[in-house]
């Protein structure tokens, strides 16, 4: 017979998040550096202002093709010499863009730190970007391009993006760029978004793992030295919606076993006075295993094997979203029962027992976010990208513990939009349709694949 | 760089290992149970794995998903997998919810059966058929690894059939397959439980006799059909999958020596030398030199019993033909055989392994499967202190040994991806019919 009674919670040990130094050099570059010796790991992680957001018109995808071809050649060393000699090192460099920054980062043994880091200062200064890597990278963007056709999760994420923004915002297109964009861009394209946004004072460094700070410091002022200064031209952000009305979707995929599902509206900024409420509403209404959306969609209906819902934080306004995948014949059903949990938590207050698995939850998870170098580097480049202040982490438990039911249901009733939901469903339309237009989800309009 | 371990086992069965590393207030819980698909009987495929589901489904003194609830509201993360060999439960909890998720995982050790109803099994199997849509129907090449086993392993072996199983036998499962499972698997001489983390080792024992010793110990599962396999296939195997698959895909894979053993790390190395990173063999040659290929890789499924399998995974580029494809990852692999490897290559891929290995233990779950791991299979969890030396090791001419005995032509699986779209036009169907 095992004990009957449930244990109670021990004494809890108090936890910090990791201090850093944060500090510019001489050439403008910025400078983050943590010690956490626990193994003898360390990761460098290279933040420079030259995300998606800085693609020009037309040139969807630069930014991406530049951050990836950072490491495929310079005057010295072609690509394959360059995987190589990392390699040889046990490290491998990943570099690539994302919304709001592009990023390159590598995770070493403390004793091979040294080399990989003089090496990648002197990479990234000068890179070649060879026309053959252009073409290859472009071609190998294609090929991607073209299997999102057959694959239905990515489909439906950047059909809801295309539907939810205006033309104008660069959220309506795909970050890496689409078909047409991406083979426009020449190889002169690439080396001028370089040359425009790589510069010094754009440009962050973040060393975490077992080194002091002081050497950290020390080891990115000279692998790191001699970076054209001066910072880029800020771009406008915008995210203004395709359409105030609301919409639905169906991108035709026949035979299709289950329905994609993405539904949602153009959220929020990731920097907003009213984060933390916001952050423990989505949790009670899709963020965690016991939130409302998968206990109906999966628990009590069996219809998924998981719901979610989730605010993608950018600098501008990202999606707010919900997004599961259900059997093909309850498609409708489900639709309805997300609407009424859209419906339900920004009408009446959730309960105390629901804010405190939210709140108790994110405030107990907060160390177990950060055992690894790499998770530290992540968290560290979110308050350079973001400009969030030095405390940050330091304050985020108490500022999820001060979180109340009312401020729950103020940040729902003001942030979800019931009236501009736009649905997507990649499925297919033979078997859905008329259910689907039954719904009062607007207007609804049938898309080829 | 070594962590530190402690053993000890209760009367009935269940064999503990602890690990401390007080750098954070956080702890993780982590059970191995020596169960999977392999041990499914006929006609109940995906069985362990809808198992697993109704683990979360509550026990005697834990409601339905309070489970979850529980050490999510501790401020815990949770899962569990479920794999051919084996299954595992597992939660990271604050340092002062240990007792918690000790308790958890013994209530539903000692007592599921009483919590077990018909509703949550026909919920669950739901669940579990939407996973299936999800993950292998609606996916791109989601068959790929029940097609391999299918292709690889003989009719009767255990590891030939599907792990999420057919629908039809999920439907087919019934709460009597649920007690009985219960009662031949999950029994504390069949599992290893790990704690790795922030605990005091005094506290932790007494809580794990507290909880896990009035357990009755099983009576004894049965034997695994025999697993034992001759070395390679014999004659080259291959199968032509038409899917709705934008792009061309060609898994190969290569019997290889069975997790833990000697040869084993060589067959390791080679996968890493042949598919890990950018500057690996198949990414060189196909992806950068060639281009034919979008993406190369290599990996091991790292199987502890009959035979592991080494699989080649090369994507096509959309104007590489089937036939090509088939042709170029033969003559890489023709020349990998004939020729071996070099030093250079090898020291390469050991040391990309090696900062995989130290960076992985950087977290406490991971230390814990891993510990549960290596004690389940070979009753040794110390062996995770020794895998940067067994790594270490090894030389060019036991990679090239190994390479000599398991990349010929006899011991090649190709398992091949080609779009149905793509068929209909003439070329397409040419190349895909006339590859052999």
């Amino acid at each position: 017979m095992v004990a009957t009674l449930r244990p109670k919670s021990g004494a809890p040990r108090s936890y910090r998040f990791p201090a850093f130094v944060d500090e510019r050099l001489p050439s403008g570059i910025r400078v983050v550096t943590a010690q956490v010796s626990k193994l003898p790991v360390v990761t460098l992680l290279v933040l420079v202002d030259a995300g998606s957001t800085n693609d020009p018109h037309g040139k969807e995808g630069v930014a991406a093709l530049a951050a990836a071809l950072l490491l495929e050649g310079t005057a010295w060393l072609s690509g394959a010499e360059i995987s190589e000699k990392f390699e040889q090192l046990g490290t491998s460099v990943e570099s690539g863009a994302d919304w709001d920054s592009a990023f390159v980062k590598l995770t070493a043994l403390s004793d091979r730190l040294e080399d990989a880091a003089v090496l990648l200062g002197r990479i990234l200064r000068e890179p070649a970007f060879p026309e053959r890597e252009v073409e290859r990278l472009k071609a190998e963007r294609l090929a991607e391009i073209l299997q999102l056709e057959t694959e239905p999760r990515g489909l439906a994420d950047e059909k809801f993006s295309e539907f939810l923004y205006s033309d104008d915002s660069r959220y309506s297109r795909p970050d890496e760029g689409s078909a047409d964009s991406v083979a426009s861009i020449s190889r002169s394209d690439v080396e001028g978004f370089f040359k425009a946004n790589y510069r010094a004072n754009s440009t962050t460094v973040v060393l975490v793992g077992d080194i002091s700070t002081a050497a950290a410091g020390n080891l990115v002022a000279k692998a790191f030295h001699n970076w054209p200064s001066g910072a880029a031209e800020s771009q406008r952000l915008i995210a203004t919606p395709r359409t105030n009305r609301k919409r639905v979707h169906i991108v035709d995929k026949r035979d299709a076993p289950q329905s994609e599902l993405r539904v949602g509206h153009v959220g929020l900024p990731r920097k907003i006075p009213d984060f933390f409420p916001t952050l423990v509403m989505n949790a009670v209404l899709g963020g965690l295993f016991g939130s409302r959306i998968n206990l109906n969609l999966r628990e009590a209906h069996g219809y998924t094997y998981g719901a979610s819902s989730y605010y993608d934080w950018r600098r501008g306004a990202g999606p707010f979203v919900v997004s599961t995948a259900v059997q093909s014949d309850v498609t409708a059903p489900a639709l309805r029962e997300i609407l009424l949990e859209i419906e339900r938590i920004r009408t009446t207050k959730i309960s105390i027992e629901e804010l405190s698995l939210a709140r108790d939850y994110l405030d107990g998870v907060f160390p177990i976010r950060y055992e690894t170098t790499g998770a530290i580097a992540s968290a560290l480049a979110t308050l350079v990208i973001y400009a969030l202040p030095a405390d940050y982490y330091d304050t985020y438990r108490t500022n999820i513990r001060a979180v109340t039911v009312d401020r729950v249901l103020e940040a729902a009733s003001a942030h979800l939009h019931p009236d501009q939901l736009q649905t997507v469903v990649v499925g297919d339309a033979r078997v859905i349709r008329d259910s689907v237009a039954s719904l009062d989800l607007g207007e609804l309009r049938i898309h080829d694949q | 760089m070594r962590i530190p371990i402690e053993t000890f086992r209760l009367d009935n069965g269940l064999f503990v290992t602890l690990s401390e590393d007080h750098t954070a207030p956080i702890v993780a819980v982590n059970l191995w149970y020596h169960v999977g698909s392999a041990n499914e009987r006929e006609g109940r495929t995906g069985f362990a794995h809808l198992f697993e589901h109704m683990l979360f489904q509550g026990s005697a003194h834990v409601g339905s998903n309070e489970h979850f609830e529980l050490i999510q509201r501790a401020g815990g993360t949770l899962n569990g997998s479920t794999w051919l060999e084996r299954t595992n439960y597992f939660e990271t909890v604050p340092s002062n919810e240990l007792a918690l998720a000790l308790w958890l995982e013994a209530d539903r050790m000692g007592e599921l059966l009483p919590a077990m109803t018909q509703e949550k099994l026909d919920t669950q199997r739901d669940v579990v058929k939407n996973e299936r849509r999800w993950a292998v129907d609606n996916q791109p090449y989601g068959t790929m690894l029940e097609k391999l086993q299918e292709l690889v392993f003989p009719p009767t072996h255990p590891f030939q059939h599907s792990l999420i199983g057919s629908m039809e036998d999920l439907s087919a499962a019934s709460l009597d397959d649920i007690a009985q499972f219960f009662a031949t698997y999950y029994t504390p001489d069949n599992a290893v439980l790990s704690i790795a983390g922030d605990f005091d080792s005094a506290d932790a024992r007494a809580l794990i006799r507290d909880y896990f010793g009035p357990i009755s110990k099983g009576k004894g599962k049965p034997p695994l059909s025999p697993m034992s396999l001759p070395a390679v296939f014999g004659a080259p195997l291959r199968e032509v999958v038409y899917d709705n698959v934008s792009l061309p895909r060609l898994f190969m894979a290569f019997r290889s020596p069975i997790f833990g053993s000697d040869q084993y790390y060589a067959a390791s190395v080679t996968s890493a030398l042949l598919g890990m990173r950018k500057g690996s063999r198949l990414h060189r040659v196909l992806v950068r030199e060639r281009q034919i290929a979008a993406d190369a890789g290599a990996f091991t499924l790292d199987l502890a019993k009959g035979s592991d399998l080494l699989v080649v995974d090369v994507m096509a580029r959309p104007e590489t033909p089937v036939a090509q494809l088939e042709e170029e990852v033969e003559r890489e692999i023709d020349e990998l055989h004939r020729d071996g490897v070099s030093e250079e290559e090898v020291r390469r891929a050991k040391a990309l392994i090696e900062t995989d290995l130290i960076a992985s233990l950087q977290s406490a779950g991971e230390r814990a499967d891993r510990l549960s791991m290596f004690a389940t299979y070979f009753g040794r969890p110390e062996l995770i202190n020794e895998q940067v030396d067994r790594y270490r090791s090894v030389a060019a001419k036991d990679v090239n040994t190994l390479v000599e005995e398991r990349f010929g032509a006899n011991n090649r699986a190709s398992l091949v991806y080609v779009p149905r779209e793509g068929i209909e036009s003439e070329d397409m169907l040419a190349a895909a019919v006339g590859a052999r």
